[in-house]
């Protein structure tokens, strides 16, 4: 593995590469453009074998998921209203079971316009039956590509791995990105049981009665909450191959033993709530983070666990249900529902539409919390 | 941690510098991270671009709110922008002018007429190499070498080799 200092997305789209996709279709969209350019030039080298250049993200979709079908491997990245455009397919390749992957770089949806990141854009595809992945930075990014198709390849459902956009997409770090030759002894080709064939005609995904359709839901529902096994198992896996881990694959814990005040979040802000809470320890103060990487399947049990001994527990998300309980924090309530015992939960939304949220906030959002009292806030 | 801050105008390449910086220093073994304040992306607006260089892993990923360093790639920023908003204590700037001026605020500003040397060696006032040698000779946080090889790998052939003088030049220039 070599060491490379270079803009996240090109390394994602690198990694994407080496994990050897039959069938590329982007249309590239602000914050995810890069992926999409950097997988453009290696086709542009010869390097990957088919890149559809759409016209439009339903197109993306829909030729990915055709190709999937006919048993390629098949990629694409997008953000935003690019996801948005892409929703009516997005629920259609869980139901048809194709394991297609998408890197998404998050960011906020219209109107009003806006190109920075919130996580809005995945969370509204939060029902679909896809696997979403959250990751912290872009290494982790480019070591869950590979696990990205091998939880998909194993499950036969669709997976996205998503990143902040700008943040993650546009910061120049330095990564290590795993090579073809040894992503290959951890990911094996694609060969599924039943694919579009001439030969042996099979369809896929056409129409179900009302006395078969619901059938189709509650086995996706079935394999989509199982699935859990699976992404630790392979995140495990790769752990073992690669050296890089990320917590135990669904969620990371960060300073929890002692803690008593504990913020919950996904993501590039983890990064600044991990300096926060080492700052407020050096006060004396017991706090930690829970950050959670796999969002569907949701970890419920380890989630209640991770946070069972909290006096307090406060959820930041960059995500909303505008008039509700907002997504993140009504999973984190919902791990609870079969303890007797749970801590006080308060939800804060912050950071939407690339609103900065910086180490100093997640002080004060640490220190709010640590006063023990239910709160509900915009940050 | 040292964090540093460019400004400039959309299309004089203040992210690509704060990139070539990451990269570079990247060279001796820093863990680094650059990337733009994306706004308004029309050539000659004002845009910011950042570069974080540390011995420890970085984990943030927030704006520069309190740079160590200023680099100003267009003195005629030096109106319109608050360039030494949240500039630390002891905190320096680097200024493209061909003037003497002193920015409030930071406790040395370094002077050079990048514009000048660029449009020697590039025969085209594209500043943000050259300034990078500057910010090379004033902080020694990055070697010349390592910027140089950066660029060369980024500029191929001739290009490379003119934005190779143009920074030498101005590293020269700030050494004296």
């Amino acid at each position: 593995m070599v060491k490379k200092t270079v803009e996240g997305s090109f390394a994602i789209a690198e990694a994407i590469k080496n994990c050897e996709p039959d069938v590329v279709a982007c249309y590239p969209i602000t914050s995810s453009s890069h992926i999409a350019e950097g997988l453009a030039q290696f086709y542009a080298d010869g390097e990957i074998k088919e890149y559809i250049r759409t016209e439009q993200e339903f197109s993306s979709i829909s030729a990915i998921v055709g190709a999937s079908a006919a048993g390629s491997r098949a990629v694409s990245a997008t953000s935003s209203q690019g996801l948005a455009l892409m929703h009516e397919v997005v629920y259609a390749a869980a139901g048809m079971r194709v394991p297609i992957v998408m890197a998404i770089g998050n960011r906020a949806l219209s109107a009003p316009l806006n190109i920075w990141d919130d996580w809005q854009d995945s969370i509204a595809e939060r029902d679909s039956g896809w696997i979403q992945i959250y990751c912290e930075n872009a290494q982790e990014a480019i070591d869950t590509a590979p696990q990205a198709f091998k939880i998909a390849e194993k499950v036969m459902l669709p997976v996205m791995f998503c990143i902040d956009g700008f943040y993650i997409t546009h910061s120049v770090e330095t990564f290590e990105v795993p090579g073809m030759e040894e992503i290959r002894k951890f990911l094996p080709k694609f060969n599924p049981k039943l694919k579009l064939d001439p030969k042996n005609p099979v369809s896929l995904g056409v129409y179900a009665m009302p006395t078969h359709y619901q059938m189709f839901r509650e086995d996706v529902h079935r394999d989509a909450a199982a699935s859990l096994k699976v992404v630790k198992q392979v995140h495990d896996q790769y752990g073992k191959t690669f050296g890089r881990t990320y917590g135990d694959g669904l969620v990371e814990g960060y300073k929890l033993k002692d803690a008593r005040f504990i913020l919950v979040s996904m993501a590039s802000v983890c990064g600044n709530i991990k300096e926060a809470v080492d700052a407020l320890r050096q006060k004396g103060m017991k706090v930690g983070l829970l950050r959670i990487r796999s969002y569907r399947p949701f970890p419920y049990g380890q989630v209640a666990k991770a946070l069972a001994k909290a006096k307090a527990v406060a959820v930041l998300e960059k995500s909303y249900n505008l008039g509700g309980k907002h997504p993140l924090y009504s999973d984190v309530i919902g791990s609870f529902v079969d303890e007797k015992k749970r801590p006080v939960i308060s939800s804060i939304v912050g950071g939407l539409g690339g609103k900065d949220v910086t180490v100093r906030d997640c002080e004060g959002m640490l220190k709010k919390l640590a006063k023990g009292k239910h709160f509900e806030v915009w940050w | 941690m040292i964090e540093v801050r460019f400004h400039g105008r959309g299309g004089q390449g203040a992210v690509t510098a704060a990139e070539l910086l990451a990269v570079g220093a990247a060279e001796s073994g820093n863990y680094v991270q650059s990337f733009p304040f994306f706004g308004v992306e029309r050539r000659g607006a004002p845009v910011q671009a950042f570069c974080r260089i540390s011995d420890k892993e970085i984990r943030i990923h927030q704006n520069v709110y309190t740079p160590d360093y200023i680099v100003v790639l267009d003195s005629t920023l030096l109106q319109a922008v608050d360039v030494s908003a949240g500039l630390k204590k002891g905190g320096v700037a680097v200024v493209n002018t061909n003037k003497q001026v002193k920015i409030k605020g930071a406790e040395a500003t370094y002077c050079v007429d990048a514009t000048g040397i660029a449009r020697k060696h590039l025969g085209k006032p594209i500043v943000n190499t050259a300034m990078l040698g500057a910010f090379a000779a004033v902080t020694g946080l990055v070697k010349i070498d390592a910027l140089e090889k950066a660029i060369r790998h980024r500029f191929e052939g001739e290009l490379g080799e003119k934005n190779v003088a143009a920074i030498r030049e101005c590293y020269e220039v700030l050494k004296k």
